[in-house]
């Protein structure tokens, strides 16, 4: 136990670094740019008191050292300064709009875990097969297709040729948003109890989420086939085998936990690939997520808004690397026991 | 690399030793080939290549793929007048297709031939400095840099720029370099206690030549693999950058900026999305078939 817990303080330690490297280096992008960032905030009909009182309240005369320790102190605060947008503070925006990104990227995980494993367990059990080389032909097309043309593709298929699914938003415009509680909208509806609004959120989480997983799905799958066909190998399943174990027993309690290790890391990198690759889709199915918000303030060039995105996805990014690290040394002990540096 | 080692001792003639690099051609040529997509990937790429460079007299319509209108014949569906239909400027798909390979292989090239090397370089100096001051500079700004995903990143600083190829090229540099630091790193700082390395610092030997000429080599396979795999994921980067409108602006054309136009007009003028989005399927396909065929061809014999 205390192996794990030295392990998880380093990674927290080290997080916490990051972080302030991350921000230093996202406020130099954002300050050593061409041109007035009063003017480039406001536009260029503003009135001149507009601009001055815009570089008052973010100590543009400063000098750029003290600009960022201002910015750092009112950040620890929860103050990530005034959308140009929506007129609004950064944080609250934020607090609107994370959680809808947050619930689609884990449903995709969720997808991707589940697809992963089994895909990859049964084109492992059945290697040479038919699912074995559709999952290999999804697996290079996966890599070779952007989430964003899946998503369009899935969108003209599943919407606009079968109307199988709605296209846009969150939730369908006639159906009762439920109240607000963890901010995950199908749980909330499944805490109201209403199973009509669930499906429907279900509905409009199936495409973008796939779209968002279908890489990463493919990818995980044939590691999980490779890595249980390595160790399907060994001796100890050998012997299993020998002694009458079922198969099926053999795959599920003693094959699949050793293979389920890199399966765990590739998923974890594909996350970052989703947090990117986000941006894109929920523009596309006009999701109303932080990163449909981060395309807006990207395409207005809304600073504030831009730094504040950026941060909470390295947030999202460094938590979600750190519970991977702890699942992947559950799942291999070796791994804590090394110390898990680098 | 095999032949030359292999002509060497006995200080054999220089003709067995030409014969010798061609035997080791050959022998590369058999680990490249042995997996059919490989060929299939590099017969794609040279294709793209080629369509890329004599981008004038293929597309059927170099006209079109500037500031054109022809309302008479907006929209107009795939068919034998033109291949893969016209948008709604009445310009054809086909030859704005043809022309924006040239744009995403520069793309791909330009990204790759900045990013790389300075990833190299700073893998190196951090893999041969490692546990020095140095070396940890260079990998907690590595760290930092990997900290956001790169098509993050790289939105971002494209956001700070007037958006224009050269400027979103710029932005995926800098997200992409810290990757060849990482990979470098790995293989140098394992490498770099090895004998041979250390009778090369007893006779004097410069820092640049333990650099470039031991660590190097033992690090270049892993990095050409990466860098034609590279190529794909850059291109795939590029086409989201200028989906969003950060990259290659209108008129001229950009595979993701004909998709992001496109898909508004689904599903009756599908034309204008699907034929864009194969492409894009097909050039990172070639890329990763490439890729991996050149991997099995570099670390196969090396064992």
């Amino acid at each position: 136990m205390t192996d794990t817990l030295k392990f998880i303080g380093k990674r927290l330690i080290w997080s916490i670094f990051v972080l302030v490297g991350l921000s230093v280096l996202i406020f130099c992008i954002a300050r050593i740019i061409p041109g007035d960032a009063a003017v480039m905030a406001l536009g260029s009909r503003a009135s001149e008191e507009a601009y001055e009182s815009f570089r008052q309240e973010n100590h543009l005369y400063e000098s750029y050292p003290m600009q960022y320790v201002y910015w750092l102190r009112d950040a620890l605060n929860g103050d990530l300064g005034t959308s140009t947008q929506t007129r609004r503070p950064v944080m609250n925006d934020i607090r609107d709009f994370l959680p809808a990104t947050l619930e689609l990227i884990f449903f995709a995980v969720i997808l991707e875990i589940l697809g992963g494993i089994l895909l990859g367990a049964l084109s492992a059990r059945y290697a040479g097969g038919m699912l074995d080389n559709a999952v290999r032909v999804t697996s290079y097309l996966g890599i070779a297709t952007p989430a964003f043309v899946w998503a369009v593709l899935f969108m003209l298929v599943f919407s606009f040729l079968l109307h199988l699914l709605p296209t846009i938003g969150r939730i369908s415009d006639g159906m009762m948003r439920p109240p607000n509680v963890t901010g995950f909208m199908i749980i909330d509806s499944l805490i109201a109890g209403d199973l009509r609004a669930a499906w429907d959120i279900f509905k409009h989480l199936l495409m973008p989420g796939t779209a968002l997983a279908l890489a990463g799905t493919a990818q995980a799958a044939r590691i999980t086939r490779s890595s249980m066909l390595e160790n399907m190998n060994k001796d100890y399943v050998n012997s299993e085998i020998a002694s009458g174990i079922p198969m099926r027993r053999v795959i599920m309690s003693y094959v699949l936990r050793p293979s389920a290790t890199p399966t765990v890391s590739i998923i974890a990198l594909d996350f970052a690939a989703m947090l990117g690759n986000a941006f894109l889709v929920e523009q596309i199915f006009n999701y109303p997520g932080i990163s449909k918000y981060g395309i807006t303030a990207i395409l207005n060039k809304d600073l504030n808004a831009i730094i504040g995105v950026v941060m909470v996805i390295g947030i999202t990014f460094l938590i979600v690397n750190i519970l991977v690290d702890i699942i992947a040394s559950y799942l291999d002990p070796r791994i804590r026991l090394q110390g898990g540096g680098e | 690399m095999m032949a030359e080692i292999s002509a060497q001792p006995g200080g054999r003639t220089v003709i067995s030793r030409k014969a010798a690099r061609l035997d080791g051609l050959k022998k590369n040529w058999y680990r490249f080939s042995r997996n059919r997509m490989s060929v299939i990937g590099l017969a794609a790429v040279v294709l793209i290549i080629l369509v890329a460079i004599f981008e004038q007299w293929i597309a059927p319509y170099p006209e079109h793929t500037g500031a054109y209108v022809d309302f008479a014949h907006s929209n107009v569906a795939p068919g034998k007048e033109f291949l893969l239909g016209t948008d709604q400027y009445g310009r054809d798909v086909l030859s704005r297709i043809v022309f924006s390979f040239r744009n995403a292989l520069a793309m791909g090239i330009g990204v790759l031939a900045v990013a790389a090397p300075v990833g190299v370089v700073m893998g190196l100096i951090a893999g041969y400095y490692k546990g020095r001051p140095v070396s940890n500079v260079i990998m907690r700004i590595v760290d930092v840099f990997l900290s956001l995903p790169s098509l993050v990143l790289a939105l971002a600083v494209s956001a700070m720029f007037t958006p224009t190829l050269f400027n979103s090229m710029m932005a995926i540099t800098f997200s992409w370099w810290a990757w060849y630091t990482r990979l470098v790193f790995g293989t140098a700082s394992s490498v770099r206690n090895e004998y041979y390395i250390q009778s090369a610092e007893l006779i004097g030997a410069s820092r640049f030549h333990i650099l470039f000429r031991e660590l190097l080599p033992n690090c270049s396979s892993t990095i050409l693999t990466k860098m034609t795999l590279d190529m794909g994921i850059v291109i795939l980067m590029g086409a989201a950058l200028s989906f969003v409108g950060l990259g290659e602006q209108p008129p001229n054309p950009a595979l993701g900026t004909m998709i992001a136009d496109g898909y508004k007009f689904l599903p009756d003028i599908w034309w204008l999305t699907v034929f864009p989005a194969l492409a894009i399927m097909l050039i990172v396909l070639a890329f990763n078939f490439l890729g991996d065929g050149i991997g099995d061809m570099l670390n196969s014999g090396e064992v």
